[in-house]
Formats: structure tokens, C-alpha cells, sequence
């Protein structure tokens, strides 16, 4: 947090430190899979730099996962490392970024452009930083943004050791491109149009390059499975109606792959009830429907278990000083009754100590569905974060 | 304001001629609606022309049991001097560091939900969030989120009360009520001094016209072109004994900002 002029224009230098308990309830079942704990370290750099002018700006933000089970889940990143150039109506940036397209709560179905760092978490809100040139401007009329991404990021997998994996170990030196390349040759583009109108937010997407849901293969090594990113194009809307208390959201997406072109949408709302205690309270319900037209052959698509889903969730905000807040859903698959839910408390204590309680879990898991792999994986994870 | 006046004026002419009665006590006498708007008017109509403001500010939250959390932020305002249509704000939080980068657009309007988006920088997230929470806590402080965003002139109704003294100053006092929807106060008790026309306190009612809140407003200064503002703002709750202050720094005003800077699609440069 120190804002020292140094070298011209403003520094500011910050880190976070995360201290993590990962507890499941059950042992694993897969040959090699750790049974009860799972503790771990989260390090975090902030690095910051504007100019004096303001147009320029240069931003780090390395991270690191230190993983006392899972060799895998041990890793670096950098999530954000870019050279920024903000005018009036144009801005440019080089590098590293991080980047949030959508409306939905429950999935991210038109967010496409950063990889997800599955190895931290399987709500795909963790992201790895993609390396890209991007050019928007800001208009009346919204704003445009385009895309070009020339290194592709495979995803993260869990190893051999950790809780939540496939049957198989997903090994990322067997991945496939396009016509079963070892490497990405392609260059990717994503284009972007956000706006307003009265109480209507509206985006529209394009994205044509490697898909960053790889399809899961069989290999030559009978315990290992090897992704294969396709060459994807798709297009994306989403929306999202504000009027009083309600949110109303819609996301919806065209996806053509070298097997198919289908479609998937999530749409939905949220409703508020603001005030419910004496001291403001404020409770949030959501529901969700997920469907997803996709082939369910894994030799055809990449897996997914929001193919005709129900998610309903609620989120109590208590509005005090130390933005407690409390967040719990369930989504249910609506052809096996399959479930799998979340509950998530957060507190701060004192100005740097922030301590958050989450827990997943999986019941009533029909042996045909997806998630039948994570039957004995629900859990609770305990985190203590100083920030500095 | 004068516009405002004559119309009414010339409706009570209007009138008066039709009953044919009381002509010039309709003319000449003014109701106490149209003083305590006059007076709300021209306290309001003071810093127009500003056309932007940045300002930092300090936060200081303190329970009943006096222990105190503090926060940094900053806001950037944009004036919009047709008086239909509210100011542009932008409202950016510097600490707690698990939140730094959190921000707040919006859009006021005068009778209509006004328009807001948050943005959450762990996510780079920008989302468009429903205004109906007038009343609620900002941010875990005694000031709701309608004490910041409704502070246009039209979204209240006047009337004036009489005049008094306060902390060695005259002034007058009126009466607001609000027009919007979802508001946490039956009415508002202003003091305004007579010399410069601000607004020195606010006492608030709650929806059951109970003494909620007091806000003072203190430290004023006056800027270029005769612009005032206050430095410390002092949110009392009377009801559970809590109270939260605002201790601004210095204002910058016409820094340039123009509808550009507070459409949604900056918020992703903030953090």
C-alpha cells in the first residue's frame, strides 16, 4: 500500500497471503488419492504503476499455490503482467490479462477468453493470465474490444495424488491441436460489443481459436488421459434486465466444433430482499436453468454436467463493516436428480485479515452422471488471508 | 428557479381570476411549499457550474462500543446542470485491501431508479446491480446508499419551517420529503445558513417518523467561483448509538471528466 513517487509517476506495491485448510469428508477412492487433508499456501504480488499522466499504466500480479498433497496444485502463475494505454476514447494493453464477459451467476457460459485454473477450483473462477494485444474504444453507441491472443494456455488438472480428478490423470504433455498437433500453431481472436440501453445490459461476443474446454481422450498410458483442444468458433449474447429488486439474466451461446455446432444457454434471476434485519440486512434468491445441446459422446465434445440443469441459491449480505457475507446453492440435474452444492462465508477481521469458510458438496450422485467421479470429494475448506 | 416561480404565479393567477377572489393575497403572500423550496433551490444552485469534482476521502466507522474501522476512497463526480437529470458519480474504495478497486457508477435520475454498476476487481467483474436499495447500509456505515445518490433538488418536496440558530449561524429551516421510491425517511429536517446557503445538518425520520440519524456537515470551504463544500461530514444513528464520519481532502474541480470517464466500460481499468 505504499504510494512512493519514485522514477516518475505512482507506485503502489501490495501482496496477499492465504493460509488454507482443505478438509473432505470421505476418503478417496482412486488409487493414489490422499483422504482427509489438504492444506495449503496461496502468495500473491500486486505491482502498480501510472504515470504522471495517467495514459500509461503497467500492472504485476504474480501468484503462486503452494500444495502440501498435490504436486499439481502447485504452481505459479502470472494472472496479470500488461503495459496499458488509456486515452479518451481508445485504450491499448499488451500482456498478460484477466478478463470477465457474462451476466449469469451459475455458469460462465460466454466468458471464453482466459484459461481456468481448475486446480485451484472447480467453480471456474479462478483464472490463468492469457497473454494477449487488445484494442477497445469506448463510444455512444458501447463499446467494442478485439482480441488477438497468440499463445494459447492449456488448463490445470489435478494430479494423481488430489481430490476432485477423473478416473484417469488428465496429462497436459499429451495434448492434441487441432488436427492432432502437439502445439497450438493458431493465432486467437475474440471481438466484443458491451452497452446499455435504459435497463437493458447488453453484450455480444465472437471468439474463433482453440477451445479452452479440451475433449478427454484415452492414450497409450491406460491410467492417463490426454486432452484435445479444438479448434472452436462461437458466438456469444448475454443479457440482463434490471427493473426494482430483479435482475433478470440470459447468456446464450453458438458453438461450432469440428464434430457439431450446438447450443447452450443459462438464464434466470435474482431477486432481492433489501432491509430484512434492523441493521440491513440483505437477502438474495437466484435460480438458474442450464442447458446445453452438445454431444454427449466424450469422443465428440468436451464433458459437461450443465446439460438440463436447475440451480437455486441464496446470498445474505449483512451489510456490516466487515462485509460479512453468506452464499449457498444447489444445482440439480434435471434428468438423474444428481446434486451438487456450495455454502460460502466471508468475514474480515481487522483492516487486513479477511477469513472465508467454503464448503462443496455432492449427494443423491447417479452412478451415470459426470459427477459421479467427485461422489466421495465434498468438503470444506478453511482460509485466512492477511493482506498487506 | 425564477422560471419555476413564475409558473406557479401564473398558475395562482390563473386561479385566482377563475374564482375571482383573493387576488392579491395569491400573488403576493408565498406558501410555505414555495419558501422552502426557494431556499432548498438557491442552497442547491450555489455550486452550479462546478462541472466535475475529484476528491479523496476517509471513512471512519464506530460502533456503539466506540471501536472504529476506517476505509479510503475516492470519488469523481460529473455535473449535469439540467436539473431533470442527476449527476454522474464514481465511487472507488482505495482500503480495506481485500477490497481495493471496488467500485460504484451511477447514474442518478430525479424520480426514476437510477442507473448502477459495481465492479469487483477479483473477478474484473462489472455488474449492473438493482438502485431499489435506497435505504440499505453503505458499505456497513450509517450513511445509506440514498444519502449519497439522492441529492438532487427535484427528488424532494419543500416546506419551509421557520428560522433559528445554529452553532452561531441564522438559519432556516425546511422540510424534505422525498418524492422517490424506496426511501427509508418520511422526512428530512434541513438547517441551511443564511449567509452562504449551505446545508449545516440534516435530521433524518424514519418510515415509522422517528429521529433516525443526524448528519452534520462541517469544515466548509469556499473554492473557485464561489463554490462551497464541506469537509466533515458526521452521521450520527441515534437508534443504535453508531456513527460514521467522512473526512474529505482537498477538491479538484473541473478536472476534465466527461460522460466518457463514467460509462461502465472504464470500470475495468480501475484495477
Amino acid at each position: 500500500m505504499a504510494s512512493t513517487p519514485a522514477m516518475g509517476g505512482d507506485f503502489d506495491v501490495g501482496a496477499s497471503v492465504g493460509t488454507e485448510l482443505r478438509t473432505f469428508f470421505e476418503d478417496g477412492t482412486l488409487p493414489g488419492q490422499f483422504d482427509t487433508f489438504q492444506p495449503s499456501l496461496q502468495l500473491e504480488g500486486d505491482v502498480r504503476w501510472q504515470s504522471d499522466s495517467g495514459e500509461w499504466d503497467l500492472v504485476l500480479v504474480p501468484y503462486a499455490r503452494l500444495d502440501g498433497q498435490d504436486d499439481r496444485r502447485t504452481h505459479f502463475d502470472m494472472r496479470e503482467a500488461f503495459l496499458r494505454w488509456s486515452g479518451d476514447e481508445w485504450t491499448f494493453r499488451a500482456g498478460l490479462a484477466k478478463v470477465f464477459w457474462g451476466v449469469a451467476e451459475s455458469r460462465h457460459l460466454v466468458d471464453i477468453i482466459n484459461q481456468y485454473d481448475t486446480v485451484e477450483d472447480i467453480d471456474e473462477e479462478d483464472k490463468l493470465g492469457q497473454p494477449m494485444v487488445e484494442i477497445s474504444t469506448i463510444q455512444d453507441w458501447g463499446q467494442i474490444t478485439g482480441y488477438v491472443m497468440p499463445f494459447f494456455r492449456k488448463r490445470t488438472f489435478v494430479g494423481r495424488d488430489g481430490r476432485l480428478r477423473f478416473n484417469g490423470i488428465i496429462d497436459n504433455d499429451l495434448a492434441r491441436f487441432g488436427e492432432g498437433d502437439e502445439r497450438n500453431a493458431d493465432v486467437d481472436f475474440a471481438l466484443r460489443y458491451s452497452h446499455y440501453i435504459g435497463d437493458w445490459d447488453i453484450g455480444l461476443s465472437f471468439f474463433h481459436g482453440a477451445s479452452r474446454e479440451p475433449r478427454l481422450l484415452a492414450s497409450s498410458q491406460p491410467d492417463l488421459l490426454a486432452p484435445f483442444y479444438d479448434d472452436i468458433t462461437q458466438f456469444g449474447v448475454d443479457l440482463q434486465y434490471t427493473k426494482d429488486a430483479w435482475l433478470w439474466k440470459f447468456e446464450g451461446i453458438i458453438r461450432e466444433t469440428p464434430f457439431e455446432t450446438f447450443a447452450a444457454a443459462v438464464g434466470g434471476f435474482e431477486y432481492s430482499f433489501y432491509g430484512i434485519t434492523d441493521d440491513g440486512a440483505d437477502l438474495g434468491v437466484l435460480m438458474e436453468y442450464q442447458y446445453d445441446g452438445r454431444s454427449e459422446d466424450f469422443f465428440e465434445a468436451a464433458p459437461t454436467i450443465a446439460d438440463n440443469d436447475l440451480f437455486v441459491g441464496a446470498r445474505l449480505a449483512m451489510n456490516d463493516s466487515q462485509d460479512t457475507d453468506f452464499l449457498g446453492g444447489v444445482v440439480t440435474d434435471l434428468d438423474d436428480g444428481s446434486m451438487s452444492g456450495l455454502v460460502e462465508a466471508s468475514t474480515r477481521i481487522g483492516d487486513f485479515w479477511v477469513v472465508e469458510l467454503e464448503s462443496r458438496f455432492f449427494v443423491n450422485v447417479d452412478n451415470q452422471n459426470l459427477l459421479s467421479v467427485f461422489r466421495n470429494d465434498s468438503n470444506v475448506t478453511l482460509r485466512v488471508t492477511r493482506y498487506f | 428557479m425564477f422560471s419555476n416561480r413564475l409558473n406557479k404565479l401564473t398558475k395562482s393567477v390563473a386561479l385566482a381570476a377563475l374564482i375571482g377572489t383573493g387576488f392579491t393575497t395569491a400573488v403576493f403572500s408565498q406558501s410555505a411549499e414555495e419558501k422552502g423550496f426557494e431556499i432548498a433551490a438557491r442552497s442547491d444552485r450555489s455550486d452550479t457550474g462546478f462541472e466535475s469534482s475529484e476528491v479523496n476521502a476517509v471513512m471512519t466507522l464506530t460502533n456503539s462500543a466506540g471501536r472504529t474501522t476506517t476505509r479510503e476512497l475516492y470519488f469523481k463526480t460529473l455535473e449535469r446542470e439540467n436539473e431533470d437529470v442527476g449527476d454522474k458519480s464514481l465511487t472507488v474504495f482505495e482500503t480495506p485491501r481485500d477490497v481495493q478497486g471496488t467500485a460504484l457508477l451511477s447514474h442518478a435520475k430525479i424520480l426514476e431508479a437510477d442507473d448502477q454498476w459495481l465492479y469487483l476487481p477479483a473477478l474484473k467483474r462489472v455488474k449492473r446491480i438493482s438502485s431499489a436499495n435506497k435505504s440499505g447500509p453503505f458499505v456497513g456505515s450509517e450513511f445509506a446508499f440514498e444519502d449519497f445518490t439522492s441529492t438532487e433538488l427535484n427528488k424532494y418536496e419543500y416546506s419551509y419551517v421557520g428560522e433559528d440558530t445554529f452553532d452561531g449561524m441564522a438559519v432556516d429551516v425546511v422540510e424534505r420529503k422525498p418524492r422517490y421510491e424506496n426511501s427509508g425517511y418520511v422526512r428530512q429536517v434541513s438547517l441551511i445558513d443564511q449567509e452562504v446557503f449551505q446545508v449545516r445538518k440534516i435530521d433524518f425520520y424514519d418510515r415509522k417518523n422517528s429521529l433516525l440519524k443526524t448528519l452534520t456537515l462541517s469544515d466548509y470551504r469556499e473554492y473557485e467561483g464561489g463554490v462551497w463544500r464541506a469537509h466533515l461530514l458526521t452521521m450520527e444513528n441515534h437508534q443504535t448509538g453508531k456513527s460514521t464520519s467522512i473526512q474529505y481532502g482537498d477538491y479538484a474541480f473541473k478536472t476534465g471528466l466527461a460522460d466518457n470517464d463514467f460509462v461502465k466500460g472504464v470500470l475495468r481499468r480501475i484495477r
